[in-house]
Formats: structure tokens, C-alpha cells, sequence
């Protein structure tokens, strides 16, 4: 599926500082039966968002007005456990374009940069800060260069660069989608396909 | 050049490399389920693609069905959907489906080797991170999300970096009472969730090529939750043995080719590995988890360790024993047990029915608990009857539901209530995984069998 380009981000951000956030807690299982991708921000991260009752839970920072924006800062191992692409299209539905974390479990992540919404692997100093900086100040503006590869601070002017591999990189700054690039090269794929064993 | 058993299945199936970009990988094999898929069928209506190969691709329902009463027409309207949406899919684009009532229906990776479908050197897909179950044949396979399904579906293809390898070898003898369970559990407490991401493991010595196929698909399935994409282990004459006369593997001359290949499917002897470790197979015990990861496990008669020594957050620590109830420093023997699970892709099988059915062989349930006993598919079923093990379990108060992915992930109405507990021997024990506010206890069916019966976390070796 094409997706949005993906070049420049700045905005403020919103902080969870919790380890290990699994696909569970993202999107609980019960909320996967949809057959369409529909509606699945409403139940980002539910049963922490909501009681029992479905009211919202005041502690929980979506619930929380004075934390927005577009990204979403997590603790280390963001992701982790089932396959989920919904996890994805929940962050996505909310309105979250990109995750900052110091560590991304694998599917996650390539989840994530298959539907357009931009996985940053920060170091565990520049994710402290972040979250520091939050907190003194929820309106705190964090920017995003993709092209360059530059994650910033913008107001204490705090900077990394951070990984992704060229080709994807290149799909997400012109939104370009892998399966138009599979689709190019079909007849090599039925070539291999008759050469295969089983 | 030297290889690993994973460089070789790898390196034969791309098609292509993109310079500074992830290699495109042939796959051989396709496993699709109600949950992950329909969105990627709507991907391809959208393109007005087709499913390219319908023959390597194989479909059934599980993950949203239910385990009792399997003959009724499916309660919830949205399950109900998902299973139609999943029929008529594979109806439009001549894909096999095993759908509900079907006599090879089960879990997709409990089916998959009992026909055949899984083989060694293939490389097999599915939208399930434990689709990890399948290199217990040597065959690498891995866990995609639902863009990647469509990828497959419309191309066989899947692009992905090639990960780095890694080799856990464990050599002794396992003591009696510790299981394949307990030796996965064993290592993701050693490495936790994280520790194996980024890389495809490779399990050797002497514990994996001693145990059975069963015990080695519970070790495979569990790679993921210890991070890694997949786990493998070599073939040998068990796997071929295993796999033999199977629905789906090759017969007559073609076997004979296939086994030409698949004998050359072992590590060099001087591959190089990004990452070894090595544990010894005779300190494992019986395991359990305390908190709310798989890497949260100890052996069953120590105490919950402390948030001192903790490498993750105290915040992060402290909050997963609150959720729990417990507390740093408690031993978890003679904790009070509401649930008992048996089943999953990780321990559905029938060697997992055998060894519940000799724990509680002669005695009885514990009224305190209630026991889910789901098979892992229509076969496991079928030889749980014919074995004999149904009219046991049932002196000694156990009933039989129907396969499913059931409360490994509660997506039907097996949902574990509030606050109460469930010792499962499924692979996840995440807030709520088992239903909202549930509180699980992963282990093997030996320590969910003995929990079973007294109603309270035991060392099952107390009950020999």
C-alpha cells in the first residue's frame, strides 16, 4: 500500500517511558478483527487508555492534555512480541508519524516502515534527555530530518543521527511502495520460481 | 567459503539483492490465517492482482475461532466475518483453506509439519511471529506483518535485510521433569526479549538433537520471544523420519533428490557466527515466569529476583510485579492457581498431551481450577482419542475442547477473567494477553498439569 512521504517532522512529542512495550499493549488482540484498516487509533494502547468500564484512565499520558503531537517516544525495546501490523496502523490512526526509541524489536519496525510511520533508534543518552525535556516542558519541539538522518532537539539544539538503509529511506521520502518494485521484476521471480525444489 | 545451516537455506532463495537495500527472498511456502490477511487481500483487489503462486500458499482459521461447539455457526458477527472474508479469499484466488469443521483444520503452525507443508531448506512465511515454529526442520522461517503478506501473496517474494546469526549450543543431560519448555524459557530468562533481536538463531549440541521433533518445534516457536526473527535446528533422521509419506513432502525419485539436498543442510564446521553462547543442559529446571515478559522466568523453586539486579528499569520492574501481585524475594511455589491452559502452537502437540495426561494419571482436578485443554488441531484430536489419553483425563476430571488458538491470545471467548490467574503453557504472558487484567504464569504442561491438580504453583517432580 503507497503511503504518505515522509521528509521533514517537527513537532512536539508525546513521552512513555516504559520497557519492553509489547504489540499487546499497543493493540490488544480482541480489537483484531476488523477486515478493513479502520478505525484501529481508537484502541491504541486500550487497556492502559481505558478502564473496564471505558472510561479513560486520568494517569495515562494520551489522556493527558498537555502531551501531543506527532511523535511518540518509547522506552527500550519498543514493539516487542506478536506480528501485528495493526500495532502499526494504530499508531499511524492516532496520528503518530514517526516512534523514537532506544532499541525497536524487529517486525515492529519493519512494520512500521512498510505503512510510512519512521522508526528512529536514538542512543540511551539522547532518549533520556528527550523524556527529561518533555517533562520540564510538554510544548518541547523535536525535529526529524529524514534526508539528512539528523534527530534533534530543536530547543537545546541536541542532535544524533540515526540508521535506516537506503532503499527504504529513498520509498519513504517518495513514498515509493516495495510491491510496485516486486511487481517490476515478476519475470526474474518466475524464472528463480521454476529453478526452486519444492 | 564456510556456511551456516541459515547462510545456505538463505543465500539459495534470493532472487535478487538491492544495492544498499534488503535482499529479495523467495518463499516457498505460505501460511495464512483469518487475522492477518484480509487487509492484504484487499490489497491486492486494489491492485487487481492475483495471488501469483495458489499452490504454495496455504490457508485456515485459528487465531479467531472458537474451541467449543465448532459445529454451530460462528456467535461473534465480526469472527464470523473474518473466517467468511478468509473463504472467499481463498476461494477467488484458488488457495486451499482448512477453514473451521475441515478434518486438517488446527493451529497453522501445528498443521503445517503434520502435513508435510513444512520441510527442511524451505524458506516459510506466515503473518504470526510464531511462524518461528517451523525451523525445527531447518527451514527458515519468520514472522511478517500484513503488507508483507500481500507482498508474498501477490509476488512469493519478501524483502528483507539478511539478519546476523547466532548459535546457542547446550550440551548434557536434562533432568527428569525439565522439558523443551523449560530449556526455552531457560534461555529467554538468560537473554531476555531483546537479547536475540537483529539475529536468526541456531540451536546445536546434544539437548536439541536428543529431542523430539515436538519438543524441538516448542524451542523453535519461542526464538521470537527472546527477540530473535527465527530459530533453527539442522535436520536429521528424526526430521526425515518425521516428514516421511507426509501429505506434502515429495515421494519415490523426488524424495531421493529432496534428501540429496537436505543432508547438506547443516552448519560448516568452521562457519562463523556473529554471536555464540553456550549453556549447560544439566543445571535446567523446571521453569516458570513471574512477570509480565517471556524473559521474566526463573526455575520454579527460586525466588522472585530482585529489582537490584535488574538490567531493565526498576520503574518498568517494579510496575510488571504490581500488576502480578507479587513481590521481589517470594517464592511462587504454593501460589493459588484459578486457570490451567493447555495448548498453542507452543505446546499443543500431541507429546504435550502425552506428558499432562501421565501427570494426572490417577488423580484428580483441583475443584479450585478451571482447565482449558485445547488441541493444537483435528490430528492432535484425533490421536488424543485414539491414544487413550481422552478417557484419562476425563477420570480424572478433564474435558477436551476443540482446536484453536484459544487463550494463548484470547481472542474468542476463552478469555482468562480479572485478576485471576492462569498457568499456561502458551508463549506469552503480556498485560492482559490472556484477556483484560488476566495474570499468566507460562510454563510446561508437566508444571500446568501438576498446578492442575493441587491448584497451587508445584514443582511437578514433587509429584512422581
Amino acid at each position: 500500500m503507497a503511503y504518505d512521504k515522509f521528509n521533514v517532522l517537527e513537532s512536539s512529542a508525546v513521552p512513555l517511558p516504559i520497557e519492553n512495550i509489547d504489540t499487546d499493549q499497543i493493540i490488544p488482540a480482541r480489537f483484531l478483527k476488523a477486515t478493513e484498516r479502520l478505525g484501529f487509533g481508537d484502541n491504541l494502547f486500550r487497556d492502559w487508555r481505558y478502564d473496564s468500564k471505558n472510561k479513560p484512565k486520568k494517569d495515562f499520558v494520551l489522556n493527558n492534555k498537555a502531551y501531543s503531537g506527532k511523535i511518540l517516544v518509547g522506552g527500550k525495546n519498543f514493539g516487542s512480541g506478536s506480528s501485528r501490523e495493526h500495532a502499526a496502523w494504530a499508531i499511524y490512526d492516532y496520528g503518530f508519524r514517526c516512534v523514537v526509541s532506544s532499541f525497536f524489536a524487529d517486525i515492529f519496525r519493519n512494520n512500521c516502515l512498510n505503512i510510512g510511520v519512521l522508526p528512529v533508534k536514538v542512543s540511551p543518552n539522547l532518549l533520556e534527555n528527550i523524556f527529561n525535556e518533555i517533562y520540564k516542558n510538554p510544548n518541547t519541539k523535536i525535529k526529524i530530518d529524514l534526508n539528512k538522518q539528523v534527530i534533534s532537539i530543536i530547543e537545546t539544539q541536541m542532535f544524533e543521527s540515526f540508521e535506516i538503509n537506503e532503499y527504504k529511506k529513498e520509498n519513504m521520502l517518495n513514498g515509493y511502495d516495495d510491491i510496485d518494485y516486486l511487481m517490476n521484476i515478476k519475470s526474474s521471480i518466475e524464472e528463480f520460481a521454476k529453478k526452486t525444489p519444492l | 567459503m564456510s556456511k551456516t545451516l541459515f547462510d545456505k537455506v538463505w543465500d539459495s532463495h534470493v532472487v535478487h539483492r538491492i544495492k544498499n537495500g534488503p535482499d529479495v527472498l523467495f518463499i516457498d511456502r505460505h501460511m495464512v490465517h483469518e487475522v492477518t490477511s484480509p487487509v492484504a487481500f484487499l490489497g491486492l483487489k486494489n491492485r487487481n492482482a492475483k495471488v501469483l503462486f495458489p499452490d504454495k500458499t496455504f490457508a485456515t482459521a485459528d487465531h479467531n475461532t472458537p474451541t467449543i461447539n465448532q459445529h454451530l455457526p460462528v456467535k461473534d458477527p465480526l469472527s464470523a466475518n473474518q473466517l467468511k472474508a478468509l473463504e472467499e479469499n481463498s476461494k477467488l484466488h484458488g488457495i486451499s483453506y482448512w477453514g473451521l469443521g475441515h478434518k486438517k483444520n488446527g493451529i497453522v503452525h501445528v498443521i503445517g509439519p503434520e502435513y508435510g507443508i513444512t520441510q527442511p531448506g524451505a524458506t516459510i512465511v506466515c503473518g504470526d511471529s510464531h511462524t518461528s515454529t517451523h525451523g525445527a526442520f531447518g527451514a527458515i522461517a519468520f514472522g511478517i506483518g500484513t503488507s508483507e503478506v500481500e507482498m508474498v501473496l501477490s509476488t512469493q517474494c519478501i524483502m528483507q535485510p539478511k539478519p546476523k546469526k547466532m548459535r546457542i549450543n547446550i550440551d548434557g543431560k536434562l533432568n527428569k521433569g525439565v522439558t523443551p519448555k523449560d530449556v526455552a524459557l531457560f534461555i529467554i530468562s538468560k537473554l531476555t526479549t531483546s537479547g536475540a533481536t537483529g539475529y536468526f538463531v541456531e540451536y546445536s549440541g546434544n539437548v536439541f538433537t536428543e529431542m523430539s521433533m515436538e519438543g524441538r518445534m516448542t524451542v523453535c516457536n519461542l526464538s521470537i520471544e527472546m527477540g530473535a526473527r527465527g530459530g533453527m535446528i539442522a535436520p536429521d533422521k528424526k526430521t526425515f523420519d518425521y516428514i516421511k509419506n507426509k501429505e506434502f513432502t515429495p515421494k519415490g525419485d523426488y524424495w531421493t533428490k529432496a534428501m540429496k539436498y537436505w543432508l547438506t543442510l547443516k552448519s560448516d564446521k568452521n562457519a562463523i557466527f556473529d554471536k555464540e553462547l553456550d549453556f549447560d543442559g544439566n543445571k535446567i529446571e523446571p521453569m516458570i515466569t513471574y512477570g509480565t515478559n517471556p524473559g521474566m522466568g526463573m526455575s520454579i523453586s527460586n525466588g522472585i529476583p530482585k529489582t537490584i539486579n535488574q538490567n531493565s528499569g526498576a520503574k518498568t520492574y517494579l510496575k510488571s510485579l504490581e500488576y502480578m501481585n507479587f513481590n521481589e524475594g517470594e517464592s511462587m511455589l504454593g501460589k493459588k492457581i484459578d486457570f490451567v491452559f493447555l495448548g498453542s502452537c507452543t505446546n499443543g502437540r500431541i507429546e504435550d498431551f502425552r506428558a499432562f495426561t501421565e501427570m494426572v494419571k490417577g488423580k484428580k482436578k483441583s475443584p479450585n481450577v478451571t482447565a482449558w485443554l485445547v488441541p493444537g488441531s483435528r490430528k492432535v484430536e484425533q490421536a488424543i482419542k485414539e491414544e487413550g489419553l481422552l478417557s484419562i483425563l476425563e477420570e480424572a476430571g478433564f474435558e477436551l475442547r476443540e482446536p484453536g488458538c484459544s487463550a494463548c491470545l484470547a481472542m474468542n471467548d476463552d478469555k482468562i477473567p480479572a485478576g485471576k490467574y492462569a498457568l499456561s503453557t502458551s508463549n506469552r504472558n503480556f498485560e492482559g494477553r490472556q484477556g483484560p487484567g488476566s495474570r499468566t504464569l507460562l510454563a510446561s504442561p508437566l508444571v500446568a498439569a501438576a498446578a492442575a491438580i493441587t491448584g497451587s504453583v508445584t514443582d511437578p517432580r514433587t509429584l512422581y
